[in-house]
């Protein structure tokens, strides 16, 4: 009986130090895989465009990738371009919150950000300089609507972006009929 | 017998020039009207004839003269003023700095000891030389101050009265000669005297005063009882209203606890800290690098104020920091769940939060990727 103990002990021990050292690879590679794999989905003004956030979450779910939402505040000229944003940012939150809550129900996961600028250019290049990502998912706007980047801003990301765009045609949809709003 | 200590009131303003010492003058001067015995300890004109002219009337001590390494200097005469005993004392330029071979480094440590022999003082300071506003005013003003003095000092002053002005009228002062000579008036236009400047100290001091009355106000009026009395015994300045402190790791599901703790911070009209505490020593790695840079420009942008301490003790920082910064709320994520050994080792993080912060709520963020809910439809269809 005495032997047993020992043996009994250091089976113990050595399952416990696998499970801890397997946890830790898990972790490890979950962890690299959030970081190398992003899709960035930059957005601006009050609404967000259904259409694209369906497909940014419908490609990052797919490519296991993290969806990197990025609310664009513009920043008037009679302001410095570092002050904090309250009015913006309240609407960059609720926006956010609500990407959120649409992007759990699709099990994907989030790394939102809130990028600063004088204009949308201005704040994309920020973005661009500040964050690695492989795709960008943007909603285009369409019939001079403002729901969406604008063709020329389209244009300038395709010169600009060093990475996969996917533009796609905005379909506004009024934040009241989101079905990712409840509860907020 | 040991005399009551004296009163101290403290004339603050954003700048040089907004009459800061005149107004002290005044109120001396209508101190000695109404039959007190009021003289003047030190007063610095900076040239200004008007404030030469309102000093007129009150008696003033003549300065001691010093010698520091061949120089001829002039400094308050502490001894002179103990020796001479009034009831109420003027001493301009709190924050100043001795010279060397006088009783204290600091003009305050004099006036402690004018104010210990239970003489009244009446001092005048700018709010740059607050020492927890120093950084912030070097970064709005690209200057930095040397010379400051501890928040505690200004606490301690039974009354602190701010002489306000707005920017231009400043600037208009000086352009008028009235605050500096006129071969200094150029280099301050282009320095410190810039309306953006100006209003941003403007703002520092409008801001600093009133969080100060509120502090008077919460400590003089509130009814304490016995056992809250006992909740805020352990060190923790009372709060100016609420404010929140979010507990925040480097990773991307912390930004969600930011924005609900901004939100939060938003409908209490709170002040926010975002606090990371790091191991010591230990550097970032590139995902967490990235984290904090993006953590630093979603404080900027939120007007939060990050702070990144180093601690093996996620709990006993945070009870430090919350303490220090007069914490009315903590938030943080939901905790990890822990072994059993680390359970049996040391009560969880929230339990100590708890028991070190009393009378401090805490709130749990919850992780919504943990909801078990079906993925919508829509996701799982094709398009």
């Amino acid at each position: 009986m005495s032997v047993l103990w020992p043996l009994l002990l250091g089976l113990l021990a050595g399952a416990g130090i696998a499970t801890v050292i397997e946890r830790r690879r898990i972790s490890r590679a979950l962890r690299r895989r959030s970081s190398v794999h992003r899709i960035a989905f930059p957005f601006t003004g009050q609404e967000l465009s259904e259409p694209a956030l369906t497909a940014a979450l419908r490609i990052a779910r797919a490519e296991h990738a993290t969806l990197m939402p990025a609310y664009l505040a513009l920043v008037p000229m009679r302001l410095e371009v570092d002050v904090p944003l309250q009015s913006e940012c309240e609407v960059a939150v609720r926006l956010l919150e609500t990407i959120e809550q649409r992007a759990a129900h699709a099990q994907v996961a989030v790394d939102a950000r809130i990028e600063r600028g004088r204009t949308l250019r201005h704040a994309l290049r920020q973005f661009m300089a500040h964050e690695h990502f492989e795709r960008m998912v943007v909603a285009a706007s369409t019939n001079g609507s403002n729901d969406g980047f604008a063709p020329e801003d389209v244009a300038w990301l395709m010169e600009n972006l060093d990475g996969e765009l996917i533009a796609l045609r905005a379909a506004p949809t009024q934040l009241e009929d989101s079905p990712g709003l409840a509860g907020i | 017998m040991v005399a009551e200590p004296g009163n101290l009131k403290v004339f603050i303003g954003m700048a040089a020039g907004v009459g800061k010492t005149y107004r002290m003058l005044q109120e001396g001067q209508a101190e000695a009207e109404a039959g007190r015995d009021v003289v003047i300890g030190y007063l610095e004109t900076h040239g200004r004839a008007e404030t030469a002219a309102q000093a007129q009337t009150l008696e003033m001590l003549p300065r001691r003269h010093i010698t520091y390494r061949g120089s001829p200097l002039q400094e308050m005469d502490l001894p002179a003023i103990l020796a001479r005993s009034p009831e109420l004392c003027l001493i301009d330029e709190l924050a100043h700095s001795n010279a060397p071979g006088v009783e204290h480094e600091k003009r305050y440590e004099d006036i402690e000891d004018v104010l210990r022999a239970g003489i009244d003082v009446f001092s005048t300071v700018n709010v740059q030389h607050l020492e927890s506003l120093n950084d912030q005013v070097t970064q709005l003003t690209g200057t930095k101050v040397r010379e400051t003095i501890p928040d505690a000092v200004l606490s301690a002053a039974q009354e602190v009265v701010l002489i306000d002005l707005t920017p231009e009228a400043l600037i208009s002062r000086l352009r008028a000669g009235k605050v500096y000579p006129s071969e200094r008036i150029p280099a301050a236009l282009n320095n410190f005297f810039k309306i953006e400047s100006l209003a941003a100290l403007r703002e520092t001091a409008l801001r600093q005063v009133a969080e100060g009355v509120e502090v008077k106000r919460l400590v003089r009026e509130t009814p304490v009882s016995r056992r809250e009395d006992a909740l805020l015994s352990n060190a923790m300045p009372q709060a100016i209203s609420e404010r929140l402190l979010a507990l925040i790791t480097l990773t991307a599901r912390s930004q969600r606890v930011v924005r609900r703790a901004w939100r939060s911070a938003q409908r209490l009209g709170a002040e926010l800290d975002l606090l990371v505490v790091r191991p010591p020593g230990s550097e970032p790695d590139t995902e967490e690098r990235t984290q904090l840079e993006a953590l630093r420009r979603l404080a900027s942008v939120l007007g939060a104020h990050l702070l990144i301490e180093e601690g093996d003790d996620v709990a006993n920082v945070a009870i430090r920091v919350a303490r220090a910064r007069g914490t009315t709320y903590v938030l943080m994520g939901a905790p990890k769940p822990r072994s059993a050994w680390r359970r049996l080792m040391q009560p969880a993080l929230p339990y100590r939060l708890l028991r070190g912060l009393p009378g401090v709520d805490l709130r749990f963020v919850a992780d919504r990727a943990l909801r078990s809910e079906p993925p919508i439809q829509e996701e799982q269809s094709g398009s």
